[in-house]
């Protein structure tokens, strides 16, 4: 270890990282970013296996009859929710009960914060029915969950037919091992939400429901299911959970392995697996994959029902089927069969699926990206914010003032401590204040609580920047640098996508921010790159991603709809990015905002 | 099964009879003939006088549900004291290998019950005997012994070679002495709670291979009566499957006696066993028929409760039988009908006897709902800490009762008992009694034994945090992410009658006996077991060697070797080295023999 050792190369080192500082970093930023680009190429991939030895080689058959009669079950269902005007709970109750399960209901009521104009609700009344099949001679240690949601409108009858079918269907077989329990969930992810803290007697987020009377002890997977058509031809898969939480990568593999045998076309991201990675637009197409799936784990809001198992470390999934133009036409008992296959080989886990991936990017269903791959391309720009601290610490002529006159800890606490202090209000306020703006601004609740983010948001802008005149930028620079490493290192540990957009957008701005630079024109691009303008782009990029590109004023409703739902998931669910992105980040922007405006 | 370590009895003498029982099970037709040669032989009073004798019967109960259960039961009773000074050595009836191990390890009593399946209370009602999912074991030993420890493992060891489980798992974590909750069944006055042993291994599989040695210390083996019906493959095509044995001491008034039991409990599934139709017969059960009682038995009987269908009005019973017994099962009355084995004239004129219940309606009425039932789970989320919830149900309509509640909890989960709480109907609930043993580290489990007053119609909730433990690397199972088994929880009561719940007097009575509720019915023991728990522990990845391996070399190569380098390394001023001319002048200097230029 000459390099620590020998003083001269030591200083050597030193000299080129102060010297190349700038372009090194720049260097580490492209390759990063690079890097990143290169993960959805298909030679720099993995292949998907199975690693779960009881799911792989155990041989299971399918012979689900009963997918008409279950297609005539879900129109009797459309039948009676149309009626009742919402959940059928009797009829379920005794669908169930004849088909010989054990059923339990239980009722929940949620006050949303304030209305969801997206949904349509405010206050949430519903009743979640379930019944349990009990596996024979097992002691009710072990269950398997399947569910289907009762949704307004004519949505997912399909799915809840063909759920009481798999049922009646699943109770007159011998072999189950573990207790399987169809859940009907009323008001999605609500309901789902209510059933799960029920289940778990556990209540994060302060809702009100009832105790549940059934149980069959701790749940090994999940699987929901969204069907609205007779016929599909396609069936996506969605992973991404609260907080940007995955399934174990098995599962995804389980589901592959039976659309690959009963042959049923299956999508993720809704994209079809393209065999041409040669090419530039089969190149394109994986990346456009790759780029959906890091932009909804980033978002860390549950993009199916299944979404909140995650927490409770049940691996869970939700199936969805798609009714395109395509010619080739899959039916309802080939879907029963799939589901029956893959419940067959969860019902052979001796243990939970713990043998594969947890982090996994997939850039299509045969491909995945492990942790080990993705790691570096954050690692190279996270380490940018590192060598700009190694530089402004050799470098004492850098930003006026050397380290020896070092003016002590307290004179940056003021810029830090009004940074928070927005945030804090950031966080709280928009809720909070919602009423009083709705009684003095022709505005709806939620277009209220939105739009003081918004204001917020922007007022923390224009606070008092000469409020540290005693400070120095050097120590507060070093301090915001070294504060956005430890939060955007923590982020991309729980979730890679969030910490890689916040690095890609905050890094340049941390590392080359200074106030002797061009005002305006600096101002501008932090402006750009603040984190509400990333989220901006998130939802544009999105769009486009998803082939349904918008205009920017309907880009800009997206945007503030997306503001709000963000708000709702952390309040109903739990979901993280909103208090992180309010009390974490953006002080952290208004820190090196500060900086740029030093007097 | 593993059975890893089986201590077999060497040193209890074995003496002539070394061929008849039990290994007069494993013989054919002519068992009974067989043992009077031996008795005559031998000089032993007749059989008229022998002071043993073997009881079986079945009682088959329609299930609301639709499911059906049938259970057998085997007593065998013997005038005998294993434990008096002359050794026992010559049985009939009396399986010897158990007879062995009573006088051996000086038991005084003995339960032991297999069970795959968990009792569906409330679709089931109460059973006759209720048992835990998995293996259940408790022994009462003799006061003469000195070290029950070192009895009990033995015992533990003994039993496990004769039943083929792996009751040999039983040590010091899983044992546990309950105060309160295990009294002995049969006489005696021993009651200090230090020659019990309770033990529980809720992850037990019962199959064929322990079946198969239960079967064998019944006198006819399944060769005759009641137990040509357990095949196997049948058995073990049901919901719920439970086999048990119970040696106690019974009282004959002037000496003790020896009481075998052996119970098997059967519940047949509506849907699977039953293709979905509401039609039993013995036939459609076991694939088998009774066609003749086990010649050895004093009794042979099989009950078909009739209690819900007095006038045959909600199913069929064929082949019809006079014959009607009454009893108080569980403190409600019920009605049977009888088939007599010892009599001929029941298998009629196919020599067999095929029981059939034939439904008239799809539907059978509602079923009243159990008085006592209990349910557990673990709340929370997370591998650090969680809570472990009971719920007590008493659903009687206006009366209170008291419950002995025993939780046995593994050390690796440690309960937080200072969160002990129990409430009932919202508000708390006070135990009158509380005897709790703390675990130790890999030596002894929680136990945790309380005297709770249910009120009526009410939900009882007794919850306690723990801490998950973080093991020791060996300590983990093959299957760590299975989790970790937490044995059922035991609620032993005495619960109100159904008899003297019943004011409306639905039932025809004389009115003179039916003011006051009859005192003997009016209360009954019930004990009752909660659902087995699964907790995950917080398990660590098993690469994680071969990483920490990795990751420990590198550390030690970079970090602690530059600086092992930078500590050891000598640091000179280098000399600036001499230029080209003045070498080549010191080499002639020295050709020259003058002193060199420095």
């Amino acid at each position: 270890m000459g390099l620590l050792s020998d003083p001269n190369r030591r200083r050597a080192l030193t000299n080129l990282l102060t010297r190349l500082n700038a372009p090194i970093c720049v260097v580490c930023y492209l390759a990063g970013v690079m890097w990143f680009m290169g993960l959805a190429f298909e030679p720099f991939t993995l292949r998907t296996y199975m690693s779960e030895n009881a799911m792989g080689s155990t041989m299971v058959e399918e012979h689900f009859p009963a997918g008409e009669r279950a297609l005539a079950t879900g129109r009797e269902f459309a039948a009676h929710k149309k009626k009742v005007g919402g959940m059928p709970v009797n009829w379920l109750v005794k669908t169930m009960e004849s088909r010989g399960l054990e059923v339990f209901t239980q009722s929940f009521t949620r006050k949303l914060p304030f209305p969801d104009e997206n949904k349509e609700r405010y206050l949430v009344r519903g009743t979640n029915v379930y019944g349990i099949l009990r596996a024979p001679r097992a002691s009710r240690t072990e269950a398997l969950v399947l569910t289907a949601p009762c949704s307004q409108g004519n949505a997912n009858n399909q799915a809840v037919g063909l759920l009481l079918g798999l049922a009646q269907y699943f109770r007159s077989q011998v072999y189950w091992a573990k207790d399987i329990i169809f859940l009907v969930n009323e008001h999605d992810l609500i309901g789902m939400q209510a059933w799960l803290e029920g289940y778990h007697h556990t209540n994060t987020t302060g809702g009100d429901w009832s105790p549940l009377h059934g149980r069959g002890g701790s749940i090994q997977a999940s699987l929901s299911l969204e069907l609205s058509s007779d016929v599909i031809t396609s069936l996506d898969l969605v992973l991404e959970g609260l907080n940007g939480q995955l399934p174990n990568l098995d599962l995804a593999n389980l589901f592959h392995a039976f659309c690959q045998k009963i042959g049923v076309l299956c999508t993720i991201q809704g994209k079809l697996q393209r065999n041409d990675w040669e090419s530039t637009s089969g190149y394109s197409h994986s990346a456009q994959t790759m780029m959906l799936m890091v932009l909804k784990q980033a978002s860390g809001r549950p993009w199916g029902d299944h979404g909140l198992f995650l927490r409770y470390h049940i691996e869970a999934a939700t199936i969805r089927g798609i009714n395109s133009f395509r010619q080739y036409k899959t039916d309802t008992t080939t879907i029963g069969r799939l589901l029956e296959g893959m419940y067959r080989k969860l019902n052979n886990l001796l243990e939970r699926l713990h043998q594969s991936y947890f982090f996994y990017l997939m850039p299509s269903l045969t491909r995945f990206v492990s942790i080990g791959y993705y790691m570096p391309a954050f690692g190279l720009l996270a380490v940018i914010l590192l060598l700009r601290v190694s530089f402004h610490l050799s470098d004492r002529r850098g930003l006026g003032v050397g380290l020896t006159r070092y003016p002590g800890v307290l004179s940056i606490l003021t810029p830090v401590v009004i940074s928070h202090m927005t945030g804090v209000a950031l966080y709280c306020l928009p809720v909070m204040s919602q009423e009083m703006a709705v009684q003095h601004f022709p505005v709806s609740e939620t277009e209220a609580v939105v739009l003081t983010a918004i204001a917020i948001y922007t007022a923390g802008l224009a606070l008092p920047h000469n409020t540290h005149r005693y400070t120095l930028p050097l120590v507060l620079k070093l301090v915001a640098l070294l504060y956005l490493a430890v939060l955007l290192g923590c982020t991309a540990l729980i979730n890679f996508s969030l910490g890689f957009i916040l690095a890609l957008s905050l890094v340049p701005i941390a590392a080359f921010i200074t106030p002797h630079t061009h005002k305006p024109l600096s101002a501008a691009i932090m402006v750009l790159l603040s984190p509400g303008c990333t989220l901006l782009y998130c939802v544009l990029i999105f769009q486009e991603l998803q082939e349904t590109p918008v205009s920017l004023q309907d880009g800009w409703m997206l945007f503030l709809s997306v503001i709000s739902q963000g708000i709702l998931d952390h309040s109903l669910y739990g979901s993280l990015v909103y208090p992180l992105l309010a009390l974490l980040i953006y002080p952290c922007w208004l820190l090196l905002w500060n900086i740029l405006f030093w007097k | 099964m593993n059975v890893a370590e089986t201590v077999f009895i060497d040193n209890v003498p074995t003496t002539e009879t070394d061929a008849s029982p039990p290994s007069v099970t494993e013989q054919k037709a002519d068992e009974a003939d067989h043992v009077l040669d031996t008795m005559q032989t031998q000089d032993f009073p007749p059989p008229s006088t022998a002071k043993d004798q073997f009881q079986e019967e079945l009682v088959i109960k329609p299930l609301h549900s639709g499911d059906i259960y049938a259970s057998f039961q085997f007593r065998t009773q013997w005038d005998t004291d294993f434990l008096l000074g002359s050794k026992v050595s010559h049985y009939r009836l009396f399986p010897k290998s158990l007879g062995q191990v009573i006088s051996k390890f000086s038991v005084r009593e003995l339960h032991i019950s297999f069970t795959q399946g968990y009792w569906r209370t409330m679709q089931w009602g109460q059973p006759f005997l209720p048992s835990p999912p998995g293996a259940e074991l408790w022994v009462w030993f003799q006061d003469t012994v000195t070290d029950v420890d070192l009895a009990w493992k033995e015992l533990t060891n003994v039993l496990s070679g004769i039943f083929c489980a792996s009751l040999n798992f039983i040590d010091s974590t899983n044992t546990v002495q309950p105060s309160a909750s295990f009294k002995p069944l049969g006489v005696g006055n021993v009651t200090d709670q230090r020659f019990l042993r309770y033990a529980v291994l809720p992850r037990e599989i019962v199959c064929t291979e322990n079946l198969t040695p239960w079967k064998k210390l019944l006198p006819c083996g399944s060769k005759a009566g009641l137990a040509v019906l357990m095949k196997s493959e049948k058995l073990f095509h049901s919901s719920f499957h439970s086999q048990a044995l119970h040696i106690r001491p019974v009282c004959k008034c002037k000496s003790t006696s020896w009481e075998l039991r052996q119970t098997l409990n059967v519940v047949f599934d509506l849907h699977t066993s039953g293709q979905g139709k509401r039609e039993w017969s013995l036939f459609k059960m076991f694939s088998r028929t009774l066609t003749e009682a086990c010649p050895l038995a004093s009794s042979s009987k099989v009950y078909v409760d009739i209690t819900d269908n007095p006038q045959g009005e909600l199913f069929e019973l064929s082949p019809a039988t006079p014959l009607v017994s009454q009893a108080v099962v569980l403190g409600d009355g019920r009605t049977y009908s009888v088939y007599d084995l010892t009599d001929h004239a029941t298998f009629g004129q196919t020599h067999s006897l095929n029981v059939l219940l034939r439904w008239r309606a799809a539907e059978s009425g509602e079923m009243l709902r159990p008085l006592l039932h209990g349910e557990r789970y673990v709340a929370g989320y997370g591998l650090q800490t969680g809570e472990i919830h009971t719920l007590v149900y008493n659903n009687h309509p206006y009366r209170a009762f008291p419950v002995l509640l025993l939780d046995t909890v593994p050390w690796y989960l440690r309960l937080y008992i200072h969160t002990l709480t129990v409430t009932s109907k919202g508000r708390d609930n006070k135990p009158s009694y509380i005897h709790y043993q703390p675990s130790k580290d890999r030596l002894q489990p929680h136990l945790l034994e309380m005297l709770i007053q249910l009120p009526p119609n009410s939900v009882t909730e007794v919850t306690v945090q723990f801490e998950r433990a973080l093991l020791k690397w060996t300590e983990y199972t093959p299957d760590p992410n299975h989790g970790f088994y937490v044995g059922s929880s035991v609620i032993s009561a005495l619960v109100p009658s159904v008899v003297a719940m019943d004011t409306n007097n639905t039932q025809e009575r004389p009115l003179f006996s039916s003011f006051f509720p009859c005192k003997e019915e009016s209360t009954y023991f019930m004990r009752i077991y909660t659902e087995p728990l699964l907790v995950n522990l917080p398990t660590p990845d098993f690469s994680m060697p071969y990483n920490v391996i990795c990751l420990t070399c590198t550390v030690v190569a970079v970090g602690y070797g530059s600086l092992y380098n930078l500590l050891t390394r000598t640091f000179q001023v280098e000399e600036p080295s001499q230029g080209l001319a003045k070498r080549l002048a010191n080499i002639i200097r020295r050709l020259r023999g003058v002193p060199l230029l420095t």
